[in-house]
């Protein structure tokens, strides 16, 4: 069958079973938009390329499905940069189409050429510009292997004009001629078999045992795995900013978030493990602090898929390469084995007992609203997911109210909690909420942002009102870039440098409106349920709930940057007691 | 120039657009030093070999060859221990050559089995290939005469035959 390469890209993607891409046209990639018409994939267009990368990013993470982005050449791809490496920071599985001039133009400074390949591959976990249409489907069909394979990430297909528009003869490669043709992509997913005997044998021996989860248990749909195994070891969870919700905070052996803002119960359960089971965590700064005072007194089992976390930042005694869900799997059958051939746990009631003890006097902690005095960004939080109907996804952007936002939520179900871990995007939470909104329209989806954030990337709420996607916003509003002022505040003696925004500018209630949204205003404690309730009872179109709140709250605990994770600063009242973590 | 605190990476890759790229961006991204680099055609078509020289007081060479192993397109490391492998350069050299020094560079190019290439009036052109630690003895002689320009390949290597079961495949594709 002859068709253009055009048709045959969205064949393609139609092939890969994508239901909905996000992107907007522009003049290279315009061929590629006729044949979208015809086709069974839902398109969204956005106001922002960079809006359609994080929407992308957003879908992939509630549904597991790779999300996919589409736009034309030069700036727009340009301004796919942020969200690529947005996805590579974290593992996101994303693949973006992008348009680039003729063949016979590349390389002559055309009118919007950029050299899309070269600026994006250390943004991307493998990009492509493919030259001849019967190319198309091949490049499509790696991109897809790539990005959902092994370690997730963004994978990128660079498609010249001229490649749209000539014709081929369709064919749609077979899986062996996809692995033939990436003879170097061989993903190890199964764990070897006497690292988990080792592994098991320390778990066994373990007194202060720990699992540090990060968010490969999510990419590995390892949640089941991991809860059956911190059930019949009976060992404690830690759960990153990336692994909300793959342990139910509800469950007694979840010690929530650890890290720079983590509770001061996790942090300390790290720091005095003498085993730290690392499942697809990668010992990130955030949650080590000082590298040197992390964790001293305890030994490291490190499950990764992808061997080059091994050692990057600490040395594993037991390293184990492999797919967390079975690689945990394989786990509980070694530990079952080991226990049956007679094997005796070691005695873990004194740890358990510290662990209680520390939870009991260490809880999150703020100062409540006095009467008269302004909101508190925490008593919004707890309001929020207080009233969220259940299975409620909430997506963040990045700074303080990221951080109140996962300590202060409870998570009990995974692919529930969505945010920009890594890189840190400010912006993330608006797209990436109608993304998450878009993979699962049953949901409500809870944009938790601050104004600093909502000012980068809010033009798509007009996307989701044309669209139809009645994502909630709510933002966190202290007219400053918070955690900038935080740090200002604590370490640079009070001066405070270009954070200051208008708290007049703009009129956040009347820029939703002008957008399709419903828009609220909050200022004081009591208008709080009503605006959520309100909120959540609109299902027809966007709402955004501008919340006055406190600017001088800052978010702790907070380990200080470069610091060790001992020099955590807990809230006031509890610093006299603090030495009860040591 | 010695070579103790270097690794010798052979690394096959599929021979496509932008893989040198891909390894060179790598190395910078990532602040690892490449002492040197010679990339061509491997024994099987759609390949490349490339020969890096690492300077392992940048980064663990663990690390290197893991995060290199993340690129799609490379499809087989070798580490090869400098003692147990061989290893070739070439070098170009033109040296200035005075009437009294005419013989002495003759003379030494004839030690150390190196081929003249080009005579000028006030020049000449010598070649050499080798080990590169013969090639560093080489260059610090003739520098006495004075250079005028010189150009090193970079060092290729493969293991030694009777050793080649001590030739570390690294293990571990990355996903």
């Amino acid at each position: 069958m002859k068709m253009t390469g055009a048709q045959a890209l969205i064949k393609s993607l139609e092939m890969e079973g994508v239901e909905v891409m996000f992107g907007l046209p522009g003049g290279c990639i315009l061929p590629a938009y006729d044949p979208l018409l015809d086709s069974s994939i839902r398109h969204v267009l956005v106001r922002h390329e960079q809006g359609a990368g994080h929407m992308a990013e957003g879908y992939a993470h509630v549904t597991g499905r790779p999300g996919v982005a589409m736009v034309t050449s030069g700036p727009a791809a340009t301004n796919m940069v942020t969200p690529l490496c947005d996805a590579y920071m974290d593992s996101i599985p994303m693949v973006c189409i992008t348009g680039q001039v003729p063949t016979t133009a590349i390389g002559t400074d055309a009118f919007q050429e950029c050299d899309t390949v070269g600026i994006t591959r250390s943004v991307t976990k493998h990009n492509e510009l493919v030259m001849t249409p019967q190319g198309l489907p091949l490049a499509v069909r790696q991109a897809f292997r790539i990005a959902t394979t092994g370690r997730p990430g963004p994978t990128l297909v660079d498609v010249p004009k001229d490649v749209l528009q000539n014709t081929m003869e369709w064919y749609w490669p077979t899986d062996a001629e996809v692995n033939d043709s990436l003879p170097g992509f061989r993903p190890n997913i199964k764990g070897h078999p006497r690292m988990i005997k080792e592994a098991a044998k320390l778990i066994v021996a373990a007194e202060r045992p720990v699992l540090y989860v990060g968010g490969g248990i999510l990419k590995a749909r390892a949640a089941e795995a991991l809860r059956e195994l911190a059930e019949m070891t009976d060992i404690h969870v830690v759960t990153t900013l990336m692994a909300r919700g793959a342990f139910p905070d509800s469950h007694p052996l979840c010690l929530g978030m650890p890290g720079m803002h983590g509770n001061a119960t996790a942090i300390a359960a790290l720091q005095r493990s003498d085993l730290l089971i690392a499942l697809g965590a990668r010992f990130d700064d955030r949650i080590t602090g000082k590298v040197s005072t992390f964790a001293p007194d305890a030994k490291v089992i490190h499950v990764d898929i992808d061997p080059a976390e091994q050692g990057k930042v600490r040395r594993p005694d037991v390293p184990i390469v492999g797919d967390c869900r079975l690689v945990i799997e394989e786990l509980i059958r070694a530990i079952r084995d080991l226990l049956q051939g007679g094997a005796v746990r070691a005695d873990t009631s004194a740890w358990k007992s510290r662990l209680s003890g520390w939870r009991e006097q260490f809880p999150l902690h703020y100062e409540p609203n006095e009467a008269g005095e302004a909101l508190k960004p925490q008593f919004c939080l707890e309001l929020l997911r207080d009233s969220a109907p259940e299975g409620t996804v909430v997506v963040s952007g990045v700074g303080q109210h990221q951080m109140w936002a996962s300590q202060y939520w409870k998570f009990d179900e995974p692919y529930t909690w969505v945010n920009s871990g890594g890189l840190g995007t400010m912006g993330f939470s608006v797209p990436a909420a109608i993304g998450a909104k878009v993979g699962r329209p049953d949901r409500t989806v809870w944009a938790i942002d601050g104004d600093g954030c909502f000012q980068m990337t809010a033009q798509e709420l007009v996307t989701a009102s044309v669209e139809r996607i009645p994502i909630k916003v709510g933002i966190l509003n202290n007219s400053y870039l918070g955690m900038v002022r935080q740090w200002q505040e604590m370490f640079y003696d009070e001066r405070y440098s270009e954070v200051y925004l208008s708290p007049e500018l703009p009129d956040f209630v009347k820029w939703s409106e002008a957008m399709g949204c419903v828009g609220i205003r909050v200022d004081s404690p009591e208008e709080v349920q009503p605006a959520i309730d309100k909120a959540n009872s609109i299902d027809d179109r966007p709402v955004v709930i501008d919340f006055r709140v406190d600017a001088r709250e800052k978010v702790f605990p907070m380990v200080p940057a470069g610091m060790g994770n001992d020099d955590v600063i807990l809230p006031e009242s509890q610093m006299p007691r603090k030495d009860a973590l040591r | 120039m010695s070579t103790i605190n270097h690794h010798i990476l052979s690394v096959l890759v599929q021979n496509r657009p932008g893989v040198l790229a891909r390894v060179a961006g790598l190395f910078a991204r990532r602040d690892y030093n490449i002492f040197s680099l010679a990339v061509a055609p491997a024994e099987d078509e759609g390949f490349s070999r490339i020969t890096i020289v690492v300077d392992v007081d940048s980064a663990p060479l663990e690390q290197i060859t893991k995060q290199l192993f993340k690129l799609i397109e490379v499809v087989k490391i070798s580490e090869l221990d400098p003692h147990r492998s061989v290893e070739r350069e070439l070098l170009l050299a033109t040296v200035k050559v005075s009437p009294e020094h005419r013989g002495q560079i003759l003379e030494l190019a004839t030690i150390f089995e190196g081929k003249i290439l080009a005579v000028g009036l006030e020049a000449i052109t010598i070649s050499l290939d080798g080990h590169p630690d013969k090639l560093d003895d080489f260059e610090e002689l003739l520098g006495g005469y004075g250079i005028v320009e010189l150009q090193r390949t970079g060092r290729v290597a493969l293991p030694k035959l009777e050793r080649e079961a001590r030739v570390r495949a690294v293990k571990g594709k990355a996903g």
